[in-house]
């Protein structure tokens, strides 16, 4: 078994970097605003899945990538991101055994609650957002979860 | 998902740190990095490395599009390029004749100013750069591209297309810079109705093909069709540079305020090429920087001068609307 961790750091960091280009890919405008948060989706995988692989400090890192690409204030995405793996990895054995309905309901709530951290912080910061189109994701996100799970569930081999 | 497996770790929960420890350190981290962020100081100088190392990965993101257009050029039609080539030559015989006349202008603008040498030009150079990456959203309408510090990109400096004004870029890093577009919904710039000249601002809505025009009072005397054009404050545009078009006003009898949106002229759905402008800090149209309320560059005769010294001012001879009374407070009758 920690034979199994141990090989996972490195397809955790495949992964994610594969999500991190697809999360800054160049879209048109209408593909864009429906995007699902892919790194955010990965992160939440492997801190389900594995927590020793990544965990915690995986949520933060990947944040702060996130925070240099997308020119936030850094810190911003890397505090949301945390904060729902540190949720994610303290139930990760509940929500592990859950049906994927269930599941994708659970996501929908963390990526709400990412987006409110997010929302919260852009508000203090001083330059309100208030575009519906920001949420719009969460729902995008949820409804890919079990695809992002069974694949990321090969990545991982399991299966 | 692994269902099955969820016995596996169920032993791993002994080793390593608590979660919640670490979520603390690293939420703690984080409003650290945040609050350094805004503050400023040497954490610009860590997101500058840190941009400039992010650099070639959102390239290579970009480069499948990039081939793409590339292809695409190399590809094109010899009629389609012949057509290509009429037009534009339309457009440079044009635009020669425009500069002709131009030239008289200016010498002719420069006499009646009482200017005796001839002005330099607004614009004192330019370069060209490529888009690498658009971000075109409701929350935000970015642009990355493809020169930076090493270039001699400052931030906030103006952004143009050949049809108007794009944004000004607000992050530069080694290789690229980020260029914040009029639309953006942070964004603001001051503008000035060509025709009536009237002074207000036009502000982002997160909409690709609109401004808003939030502080004109309801009776403002604005039409559909009117011309914005920077009115040189703020500090990054000159005077006179064309912005957006009105396009619909609309008194509410309700609001105190008109709404009113505007058309950018820059197209800026359909960007490949932008240009960056550094502008002669001494022509009287350069952009005007308040500092402390204070003017600092653009026309040195419009900026606070030196008092000059007092026995120097010649003293008004006020004509008294009321004879002196008493003979008392006329030093010139006793």
């Amino acid at each position: 078994m920690i034979e199994r961790t141990q090989d996972s750091i490195g397809r955790v960091l495949l992964t994610v970097v594969v999500a991190l280009v697809l999360s800054v890919l160049p879209l048109p405008p209408w593909l864009a605003a429906v995007r699902p948060a892919f790194l955010v989706l990965t992160v939440m995988y492997w801190s389900i899945a594995a927590p020793r692989a990544g965990g915690i400090g995986l949520g933060f890192f990947c944040g702060l990538a996130l925070d240099v690409f997308r020119g936030a204030v850094l810190g911003q995405n890397a505090l949301a991101l945390a904060a729902i793996t540190y949720v994610a990895v303290r139930e990760h054995q509940k929500i592990r055994l859950k049906p994927a309905f269930q599941q994708a309901l659970i996501m929908l709530g963390a990526l709400i609650a990412y987006e409110f951290i997010l929302f919260a912080i852009d508000g203090w910061t001083g330059h309100p957002i208030t575009n519906p189109q920001r949420w719009l994701h969460a729902l995008t996100g949820a409804l890919i979860w079990p695809f992002a799970t069974a694949v990321l569930d090969r990545v991982r081999g399991v299966r | 998902m692994a269902v099955y497996g969820a016995g596996n770790y169920r032993a791993s929960q002994g080793r390593g740190t608590a979660p919640g420890f670490s979520f603390t350190v690293y939420a703690i981290l984080a409003i650290v990095l945040m609050v350094l962020d805004r503050r400023g100081g040497w954490l610009v100088q860590a997101r500058y490395f840190l941009s400039g190392a992010a650099y070639p990965l959102q390239l290579a993101v970009s480069s499948p599009a990039q081939a793409w257009h590339w292809t695409e050029e190399s590809l094109t039609a010899r009629e389609t390029l012949q057509a290509q080539n009429a037009v534009l030559r339309a457009r440079d015989r044009e635009l020669s004749l425009k500069v002709m006349r131009f030239e008289a202008l200016a010498r002719e603008n420069a006499e009646l100013r009482g200017l005796r040498d001839a002005l330099p030009a607004v614009a004192d150079h330019w370069m060209a750069a490529e888009v690498v990456d658009v971000e075109l959203n409701g929350l935000r309408q970015r642009l990355l591209v493809n020169r930076g510090a090493h270039n001699g990109v400052y931030r906030g400096q103006a952004v143009m297309d050949n049809y108007g004004v794009l944004g000004q870029t607000t992050r530069v890093s080694p290789w690229s810079s980020e260029v914040i577009l009029v639309t953006d919904p942070e964004h603001a710039i001051p503008v000035e109705i060509e025709r009536t000249g009237v002074h207000t601002i036009a502000v982002g809505t997160g909409d690709p093909d609109s401004l808003a025009l939030p502080y004109l009072p309801g009776n403002a005397d604005v039409k559909p069709g009117d011309l914005l054009l920077t009115s040189g404050l703020g500090g990054v545009f000159p005077q006179g540079y064309p912005v957006a078009r009105i396009a619909e006003v609309r008194h509410d009898a309700v609001q105190p305020l008109a709404q009113i949106r505007a058309t950018p002229l820059a197209h800026l759905a359909a960007l490949r090429e932008v240009t960056l402008v550094w502008f002669q800090d001494t022509n009287p149209a350069a952009p005007t920087r308040l500092k402390n309320a204070e003017a600092t560059g653009g026309n040195p005769a419009l900026q606070r001068q030196p008092a000059p010294p007092l026995d120097l001012l010649p003293l008004p001879a006020f004509p008294r609307l009321t004879p002196a009374p008493a003979a008392a407070s006329a030093p010139g009758a006793r």
